[in-house]
């Protein structure tokens, strides 16, 4: 198969498609815990417990109101491999507790994959709506549709005083996690990342990010979310952090300008040179894979790079993964074999891209 | 550095993460982070880690400054099974009903990981009705209670009559 039509197949629409400020917001994302009423948590589950929640959810999404929101498919983890479901982690489907349930786990997949359930993790379902760029209002609305339309069919555990009961009191109430994964070089490069980060995590909220040696940045790839779910309604919790994203977007688009006018020559041979060892490397790890995408990506937003897909950050950060790799190559691949594979795929990929660098 | 999981190689992937201005971290080799996934891991797992080292953290405190013991060893959620001790070593409750039976001991820790220890958000839709209309019940109750306190029977018997129709109209 060639690899267009491998990528074609093989992505979600989260990691293809565009959306409001995606030059630094990659995705949007909420999840919604949920359960079942009269069952204990996945924790303290049977497997008759287990095959009953899956059932349930199962009867939910053949039933109309579901149907109208999509085409849905139950698959249980055991019907699953391995690798398949290491590629469902990959492309942020379903989380690497679920993929190691093999027994009592399931996943209910829309078609386009913007939408995902999982069933018996910590708690017996969670929805999840994954949407490209900054567009949490409709991933709520979608979350909170599905949500409606599931509950048709189940009773809910609900508890007047402390909301949606939850296996961990640090999700009940709302059950709600909003996240965006954010882009931010500019304020890595400029310095202010370190200042800025602390102050977002002194108003409710968590900030997680990947740092290689010396506390340098590590793809400058950033997770903000909401820490606290009960208390605050979801549009309390949204707002906050929505808020909280467009402040550090405005500071991002701020410190790439000044990078631009103080240090064009510097960022220029930066971005180009990490396009170049992107486009003719030999062995890439997955470390230096996202951080010379992330050079590359920001050299596109820039204008220093011209036509390479914006979305080659989000794109190839999923399919350099080892799974997906393996997919690709349909064979197990050692961490070394991976890394000659992995330059491959970035080499053919860019390819079918029409490049041009400008200086 | 030493790798946390292998203890062989260097370690040379920081995750680092941020919460309530707290950092915190673990170190992994390369060839350990690519194996566990970690580089993708912190996008993935919504709460999983950090949230939970919270709890656990604030839970640890709890049992470690002999504040808790005695009766709240005691605690056992009647419908599950589980100890009050167990939760504060897994850090997650068996059942739903593990809510009311250590309540006496989640409103603490409530406090302190959440903004408040009311819901006020999204209420499920099947049951949502009664429920609103309990809160507006209690509402009512409550404003009764001060009318009467006030003297002021005019508006106590106008909340009388709204009380009786809201609670007959329950009924049907
Ligand atoms: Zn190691
Ligand atoms: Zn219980």
């Amino acid at each position: 198969m060639s690899l267009s039509d491998f990528l074609q197949r093989a992505m979600s629409r989260w990691m293809r498609d565009g959306g409001p400020d995606d030059d630094i917001v990659l995705t949007s994302r909420i999840r919604v815990a949920r359960n079942v009423q009269g069952y204990p948590f996945p924790i303290l589950q049977t497997d008759s417990h287990a095959s009953d929640v899956i059932e349930m959810v199962g009867k939910a999404i053949e039933a109309a109101p579901v149907k109208e929101l999509g085409q849905y498919e139950l698959i249980r983890c055991r019907d699953l491999s391995a690798l398949d479901r290491q590629v469902l982690v990959e492309k942020h489907l379903i989380s690497p507790d679920l993929a190691e349930q093999e027994k009592h786990g399931a996943v209910v997949l829309r078609d386009d994959e913007l939408v995902s359930i999982m069933v018996n993790e910590e708690d017996h379902i969670r929805i999840q709506c994954i949407l490209p760029g900054m567009r949490l209002d409709d991933a709520w609305k979608l979350a909170t549709s599905i949500d409606d339309a599931l509950e048709n069919k189940l009773v809910y555990a609900f508890h007047e005083k402390y909301g949606y009961l939850t296996a961990c009191p640090t999700n009940v109430g709302t059950g709600i996690r909003a996240s965006v994964m954010m882009h931010l070089p500019g304020l890595v490069l400029s310095g202010s990342i370190n200042r800025l980060l602390s102050a977002v995590s002194q108003v409710g909220l968590a900030v997680r990010g990947i740092y290689g040696e010396g506390s340098e940045s590590f793809g400058n790839l950033f997770q903000v979310s909401n820490q606290i779910t009960l208390g605050e309604t979801e549009e309390e919790i949204i707002g906050n952090l929505q808020s909280v994203v467009y402040q550090l977007i405005e500071h991002e688009r701020n410190a790439r300008q000044q990078l631009l006018q103080r240090n064009r020559t510097q960022l220029e041979d930066r971005v180009s040179r990490s396009f170049g060892i992107l486009a003719y490397a030999r062995r890439m790890d997955s470390r230096e894979t996202l951080e010379r995408l992330s050079d590359v990506r920001l050299g596109i937003d820039l204008g220093i790079i011209q036509g390479v897909s914006a979305g080659i950050l989000k794109e190839l950060m999923v399919t350099t993964q080892p799974a997906f790799l393996q997919k690709y190559f349909s064979r197990e691949l050692s961490a070394s074999e991976r890394d000659v594979r992995r330059a491959a795929l970035i080499r053919e990929r860019l390819r079918l891209d029409d490049t041009e660098v400008h200086g | 550095m030493l790798c946390e999981r292998c203890h062989e190689r260097a370690a040379t992937v920081h995750v680092t993460k941020i919460v309530n201005g707290e950092k915190t971290g673990y170190h992994l080799c390369e060839q350990c982070a690519k194996e566990q996934g970690e580089i993708m891991h912190p996008f993935i797992s919504g709460n999983a880690f950090d949230f939970n080292k919270l709890l656990s953290g604030l839970l640890n405190m709890e049992s470690s400054s002999g504040f808790a013991p005695a009766q709240t060893t005691q605690l056992r959620c009647s419908s599950c099974g589980m100890t009050y001790n167990q939760f504060t070593q897994l850090g997650r409750f068996g059942c739903p009903d593990c809510y009311e039976s250590f309540s006496s001991r989640l409103e603490p820790l409530l406090r302190r990981i959440q903004t408040g220890n009311s819901h006020t958000g999204k209420v499920p839709v099947k049951s949502g009705h009664t429920i609103a209309q309990q809160r507006q019940l209690e509402m009512l109750r409550r404003e009764l209670q001060q009318a009467v306190v006030d003297e002021n029977f005019e508006r106590a018997a106008e909340l009388r009559d709204q009380i009786r129709a809201l609670e007959q109209g329950a009924d049907e």
